[in-house]
């Protein structure tokens, strides 16, 4: 590229010893840049390492030192899906998604008119509501347990896929009552009397005015509630048995068979995190704001 | 701009609530009006959440074993009670619940910080490296206990001890040390995976924190002279109190309930079971229906207090401030 003088350069490296008075000609590239970029891979490297290895065969997958360029397959999803003979995740995976998806619409069929109540009208001591219902988060579900395992047995709900949308609604709704009600805050009051003043009807306030700023804050309600009810574990473990067993009940009962299972096991974790992965890739820009209920925008 | 959970003024309200000068009845019926769509929310969730606490109440007093049906169910007074307090093992796992949530919460806001003041600075492919971050946050739980565990962790094939190899072999060494980490350290392999879940979520709110600094203020510290540290120190760290007392504040409440990596990664073996292991094994194992509850009525009282202290403490820090 450049032709120097190799003789120049010579006399230049001899001079100055290397680091400390060499004569910088471009700005040092800021470290942290890097050093950021380097705590970034450590961080998901688990994550990759578990797709990674999801596509090996099962001995590449055990070797120690670890492979990097052994053959890729799909041997373990294959597996995972049931053909190696093990029970089918299938009917977990339904049950998920039936768990996630109807208890999500139920926390907000309760959260947003609970909201409303709480930021655009107001009730009296709308504070002590708030209270009460993240004071309900501060106490451990565990204590709830058995009551309710004992009454799902005595009603004959135990192992059935209605009773964890309950539950999970239960574990949610004050989650979605105080993103909500920091969603519904940002609705402007001056809108609202306007539209009063100028005889807007209910419905009207409600799809023209409010539902517009809401909508994003649904979403990304909808998709934290989601998120919390796929990954619950302890409830699902203790209420339900083959029926309406969920996946992280299937994953945690997955390793039974003898021999080696780390291909398949990566396979199975990675496939029940997709959707969580991508719930939360796709709530990125209000995720704070929903994990920290609506505190931090 | 931000707000911290707090008990939110009344006065920021106030224009909006009903105003107390109307003739009675008109005033009731409006106040039913506003509050008629609270009310499923508000009815639904006292059913579900007191209804049973008081039944773990009424059991907590019985003596009552499923696996003894033939012992009935009778009233005990406070035998239940004697007995989980006098279990060194339950006594050993309230501890445990102690150490594992304060260590993970202290840790992961620690290194969420660090990270977050990174991310604060620009560079190349900073929402990527941000994207990387998230990730480890939005993996199942169960599925990154069993990825510590089995993929990590383990000693023959986990990429822990892999690396080890590796990097042994490089120096040409064919002996490298391959510790058993889940067996010498199960209480470290436990806090590892959930700081790691956990240091994404403390790094989100305080980047959020961070960003939120006005930047009249740290331009005049830059004009003024004042170093890095001094920035830090005096401007940004003050600024961040409450987003770090909220971080630890949410990551108390989650942590403190944690089951998915103590039942997964140790089964509560070796010390590392917690109060929400100890009373799962309690009741589904030992089927002991009257010390669960028991057991459960502590925790609920522990909780109490815990949470009365650090709203107090976190309310009191609130008022300072602003005075």
């Amino acid at each position: 590229m450049t032709t120097t003088n190799p003789a120049v350069l010579q006399a230049e490296s001899g001079t100055s010893s290397p680091g400390s008075g060499r004569p910088v000609r471009t700005k040092p590239r800021s470290p942290f840049g890097i050093i950021a970029w380097i705590v970034g891979l450590l961080f998901v490297s688990p994550v990759l390492w578990m797709v990674f290895i999801s596509l090996h065969s099962e001995s590449d997958a055990a070797s120690n030192p670890p492979k990097f360029t052994a053959p890729l397959t799909l041997q373990g999803y294959r597996e995972f899906f049931g053909s190696g003979g093990g029970q089918s995740p299938w009917p977990s995976l339904f049950n998920s998604v039936t768990a996630s998806l109807v208890s999500t619409l139920l926390v907000l069929l309760l959260a947003i008119p609970a909201a409303y109540a709480l930021s655009i009208r107001p009730v009296r001591k709308w504070t002590d509501v708030m209270f009460f219902f993240l004071s309900t988060k501060m106490l451990p579900a565990v204590a709830g347990l058995l009551p309710i395992y004992l009454i799902a047995q005595k009603w004959h709900m135990l192992d059935n896929v209605w009773l964890l949308v309950l539950i999970y609604a239960t574990m949610n709704l004050p989650i979605a009552v105080w993103m909500m009600r920091s969603f519904l805050a940002e609705v402007p009051v001056e809108m609202l009397e306007a539209a009063s003043i100028d005889g807007a009807r209910l419905p009207t306030i409600l799809t023209r005015i409010i539902a517009p700023v809401a909508m994003p804050g649904i979403a990304a309600t909808a998709l934290i509630c989601f998120i919390f009810s796929w990954n619950e574990l302890l409830f699902a473990k203790v209420l339900t048995a083959v029926v309406a067993q969920t996946s992280p009940v299937f994953l945690t009962g997955f390793i039974t068979s003898q021999g080696l299972f780390l291909a398949k096991v990566c396979a199975a974790a990675t496939i029940i995190s997709l959707p969580v992965l991508a719930a939360g890739f796709a709530a990125q820009d209000k995720l704070v704001q929903g994990l920290s209920l609506g505190a931090v925008k | 701009m931000t707000t911290v959970i707090k008990p939110p003024t009344p006065t920021s309200g106030s224009s909006r609530t009903a105003e107390a000068g109307q003739p009675g009845q008109a005033r009731r019926t409006s106040d039913w009006a506003r509050r008629a769509p609270l009310l499923p929310a508000l009815v639904f969730m006292i059913l579900v959440t007191q209804l049973p606490f008081v039944a773990t109440l009424v059991i907590s007093f019985l003596r009552w074993n499923a696996l003894r049906p033939e012992l009935g169910k009778k009233f005990t007074g406070f035998g239940n009670y004697r007995d989980v307090l006098g279990d060194a093992d339950f006594r050993s796992s309230i501890l445990f619940t102690i150490v594992l949530t304060v260590t993970v919460v202290l840790v992961s806001l620690f290194l969420g910080l660090l990270i977050a003041l990174l991310l604060d600075r620009n560079f190349r492919g900073r929402g990527i490296v941000r994207t990387m971050l998230i990730a480890p946050f939005l993996i199942v739980p169960v599925a990154s206990a069993l990825l510590w565990k089995h993929a990590l962790l383990n000693p023959v094939y986990g990429l822990f001890n892999g690396m080890l190899t590796a990097i042994w072999k490089l120096f040409g060494s064919d002996n490298p040390p391959q510790p058993d980490w889940i067996t010498n350290h199960p209480r470290l392999a436990v806090e590892m995976s959930l700081i790691w879940q956990w240091t994404p979520f403390m790094m989100l709110i305080l980047l959020a924190g961070l960003q939120s600094r006005p930047g009249d203020t740290l331009e005049a510290a830059n004009v003024d002279g004042a170093t890095g540290w001094q920035v830090f120190r005096f401007l940004t760290l003050p600024h961040l109190r409450q987003y770090l007392e909220l971080g630890g504040l949410l990551g108390s409440i989650y942590v403190v309930q944690n089951f998915d990596a103590v039942f997964v990664i140790t089964s509560g073996s070796q010390g590392t079971a917690n109060l929400p292991y100890s009373i799962y094994n309690i009741f589904f194992t030992a089927h002991d229906y009257g010390r669960a509850s028991a057991a459960g009525v502590i925790v609920v009282i522990g909780s109490i207090i815990i949470a009365t202290f650090a709203l107090r403490v976190v309310s009191s820090l609130f008022t300072e401030e602003n005075r």
